[in-house]
């Protein structure tokens, strides 16, 4: 009877744990969708400052320097802001999930540890670049600059292969009482979710960042400045965009079949599958009710053909596990994957229409809708790939390691978190306006004294006169 | 030694690591908030803010691979530590949330009230953050942190006398590394005055944190016994060592001798930390769990263990360039003021 004992025992404990489920979930959800976005531009911004440089110094350009070189004010500020709110992350695994990590963290940590080698070096080679304009010659200071763009694959990869592994779990093994008794790293680090979720999220990371800096120019554009500095700093970020968005198609739709298989119960919820049947119709939009899809737009057999190419194909439905093993929201989950899909079907739209024009005359599409639609781009490219963690992360749901521990086993047993979540919310609505005017600020500032006019973090102050040949 | 006090080890390394960089980063904005308006106290905070500008996320890199190590590495007491000190590490969270955005646009923004709001932030929180990780250094190191989700007390384990000397000590030990450092960088500079005026800090700082340590012998000894006993027997030659140092930094700055202030000072902080571990050897929380205990399956400790040799290759080398960098950095913009 002392298993009985002890779980009237725990009794209170569960109760006092469910309470703070809902908030510590919310803050969740809020802190890693806000963080989500810097994450983006710390990973691929690198890469769009290094492209402008290579051009700068190829051609000798000097338009493309100055963009490289804001561009890299603009990274430093953003990549600090992200550092703040990364951190405020690695706080919640023991603030908010302290059952998860004392369990699990010695199985998935390591690729925390991984991912902070990434981050230091990324730190200290931003530094290194923006210490470097007008200090190092040209090519040595592109050089300190790569290893930036480098560190924020490898990053990604480190974080979003937690994920994965959270989604499929493998690589331990555990005793009667669930505590882990032993680890293979190897396996743990690569999942079958690995390869398409971190390839997933890279290339969102190099989309949203991409079209986020090409929609600043397009703006600008719009308000009539239209010259060779404002063309650049459109067509590389969009040229860059245009490029990936079609691999990214290719490589969600690998993935959702992937989940269908892997995940069935997140691909039934987010295509609001009830029943496992064949010849399945695939609806666009529409309410999600316990009898399918209400309203929407029904493609029939077009689900089942998308899963395994034939309409013969079975789909799992979500009463293939008990009510209390189904995710919440479902209509949420089914919008939101809409939501992905759309938008990256028009990024394509875009892309194809930027590249046709380009092909034919060199230039960028004449008309205003063309800009008008570069413009909302990068708003648009940050709700679809939130939407696609809202599909992952919602749709895992109740479970924080697929199948293993649910998510109400891992919230802390701590009280206040409604408390916690509230000042979260109001301190990144503060830093959210704060980053953007400053960012808008830095842009007049350069407008009206030039480039060197803004200090940004992680830079000497001004130094002496540059010798001669530096850039 | 065990895989798992390796494991400890690289834990501790961390934890000086950033009690040292961190600590001084958080005693330069100590500095800088109580500098005042002063063309003088103007002038120390650019000093203050040069040293440290570039570097600040370098030094701040430690928290995160303290937090990394102990979750993956002994994720039981990660567990306990989180849950049952929830208040104090939200505080600290906060600070660093504060401080971070101070950091982040106090050099973009030029309007003075703005830019003064921005150092205020950016100093307040320099203080905050180190006082309550010290309560909760001061909670684990007097054993009221028990193993499981939350089950210790929420308040009393980082309100005692232990986690409030601690947190004190943490303060005003970044402030006495960050006056010292400060020394040498005004002399950098150039800046004699500047060089007097950390140098009285420095002092300062080196007294009160001697005061407070002293004032600590007499509070572990009734409310932290274990631990007493331990620093005044086995890690004994540690606490020597560090007032030695301490003793011996403040006779240097006292005849203002060109070097040898720094590497003492630091010396002074790290063997009081590892002072520490080796009072608390084998328990990672005191009594409640040892490092055997909690920590992970042998291969996660290997992995760690390959992982810190990695890191070890790859970012030294890299920081080392950073440093050079921004010394002579430092030195180049000082030519020009003068």
């Amino acid at each position: 009877m002392t298993d009985l004992g002890s779980l009237i025992a725990h009794v209170p404990d569960v109760v006092a744990a469910s309470s703070e489920l809902l908030p510590a979930r919310s803050q969740m959800a809020f802190t890693l969708g806000f963080h989500i976005i810097l994450a983006c531009l710390g990973v691929a911004f690198p890469a769009l400052m290094l492209i402008a440089n290579y051009i700068g110094l190829k051609r000798d350009d000097e338009v493309a320097l100055g963009l490289a070189r804001r561009w890299s004010k603009v990274a430093a500020v953003t990549f600090a802001v992200g550092a703040v709110t990364g951190t405020v992350l690695s706080f919640e695994f023991g603030l908010l999930w302290p059952a998860f990590t004392g369990r699990f963290g010695d199985v998935f940590g390591i690729l925390f540890a991984i991912e902070g080698i990434f981050f230091f070096l990324e730190a200290i080679f931003i530094a290194i670049y923006i210490f470097g304009w007008n200090r190092l010659s040209g090519w040595a200071h592109f050089w300190t600059g790569v290893p930036i763009a480098i560190c924020g694959i490898g990053g990604a990869y480190s974080v979003v292969s937690v994920n994965a592994w959270m989604n499929q779990p493998q690589g331990y093994t555990l005793d009667a009482a669930g505590n882990v008794t032993d680890v293979n790293p190897l396996e743990v680090m690569w999942t079958p979710a690995t390869a398409y979720e971190v390839s997933h999220m890279i290339l969102a990371a190099y989309l949203v960042t991409a079209f986020l800096v090409a929609s600043v120019y397009a703006v600008g554009m719009l308000r009539g400045r239209r010259d060779r500095h404002h063309r650049l700093g459109l067509l590389i970020p969009l040229t860059v965009a245009s490029i990936l968005a079609p691999i990214q198609f290719f490589v969600g739709d690998t993935a959702a079949r992937a989940i269908a298989e892997d995940q069935p119960i997140k691909f039934a919820a987010m295509e609001c599958v009830q029943h496992t049947h064949t010849h399945v119709t695939e609806y666009i939009g529409g309410i999600c009710t316990d009898d399918g899809v209400n309203g929407g737009i029904g493609i029939p057999n077009l689900d089942s053909w998308l899963v395994g190419f034939s309409s013969d194909t079975e789909v799992t439905g979500l009463d293939s596990v008990p009510p209390d093993e189904r995710p919440p929201a479902n209509t949420l989950l089914h919008w939101s994957f809409d939501a992905m899909v759309g938008i990256g079907t028009a990024m394509i739209a875009l892309g194809v229409w930027f590249g046709i024009v380009w092909w034919r005359r060199r230039d960028i599409p004449k008309t205003p809708w063309f800009l008008r639609a570069v413009a909302i781009s990068g708003v648009a490219a940050i709700l679809a790939m939130e939407a696609g963690w809202i599909v992952t992360e919602v749709g895992r749901q109740p479970w924080v390691v697929q199948g293993v521990m649910r998510t109400e086993e891992a919230v802390t047993g701590a009280s206040g978190i409604w408390l916690t979540f509230s000042i979260v919310l109001v301190l990144y609505a503060l830093l959210g306006v704060a980053t953007i005017l400053i960012l808008r600020r830095m842009a007049r500032r350069w407008r009206e004294e030039g480039v060197d006019a803004v200090q940004v973090p992680y830079e000497p102050r001004p130094g002496p006169p540059v010798p001669e040949d530096g850039r | 030694m065990s895989k798992a006090d390796a494991a400890a080890a690289i834990l501790w390394i961390g934890a000086t690591l950033y009690a040292v960089f961190g600590g001084a980063d958080f005693g330069a904005g100590f500095w800088s908030l109580i500098g005042g308006r002063s063309e003088r106290g103007e002038r120390a905070r650019r000093l203050i803010d040069s040293a440290i500008g570039p570097v600040w996320e370098a030094n701040h890199v430690w928290l995160i691979f303290i937090l990394v190590v102990l979750w993956t590495a002994f994720s039981v007491a990660f567990e306990a530590v989180t849950s049952t000190l929830f208040i104090p590490l939200c505080l600290a969270a906060l600070g660093i949330v504060l401080r971070g955005s101070g950091f982040a646009f106090h050099e973009v923004v030029k309007r003075p009230s703005e830019r003064s709001f921005a150092e205020h932030l950016f100093a307040a929180s320099s203080v905050i953050t180190p006082f309550f990780m010290g309560t909760v250094v001061g909670a684990i190191a007097s054993g009221r942190v028990p193993i499981g989700n939350a089950t210790g007390d929420p308040w009393s384990s980082w309100l005692n006398p232990v986690s409030i000397l601690v947190g004190v000590l943490f303060v005003a030990t970044g402030a006495y590394l960050a006056a010292v450092f400060l020394i040498t960088d005004a002399r950098h500079a150039g800046d004699a005055d500047l060089e007097r005026y950390f140098s009285t800090r420095a002092l300062a700082a080196a007294v009160v944190t001697g005061a407070i340590a002293v004032a600590g012998i007499f509070v572990l000894r009734d409310d932290a016994r274990y631990l007493y006993d331990r620093l005044t027997a086995e890690a004994l030659p540690l606490v020597l060592a560090s007032v030695a140092c301490g003793i011996g930094a403040i006779a240097l700055i006292l005849r203002r001798a060109p070097r040898g202030a720094r590497p003492l000072a630091v010396g002074a902080v790290v063997a009081v930390i590892w002072g520490w571990g080796v009072a608390q050897f084998p328990y990672l929380l005191p009594t409640e769990l040892t490092i055997a205990a909690g920590a992970g399956t042998s291969a996660t400790l290997t992995m760690v263990i390959i992982v810190f040799v990695a890191a070890a290759v790859l970012v030294l080398p890299a920081i080392g360039l950073l440093y050079a960098l921004t010394q002579r950095g430092i030195l180049k913009a000082d030519v020009e003021r003068d």
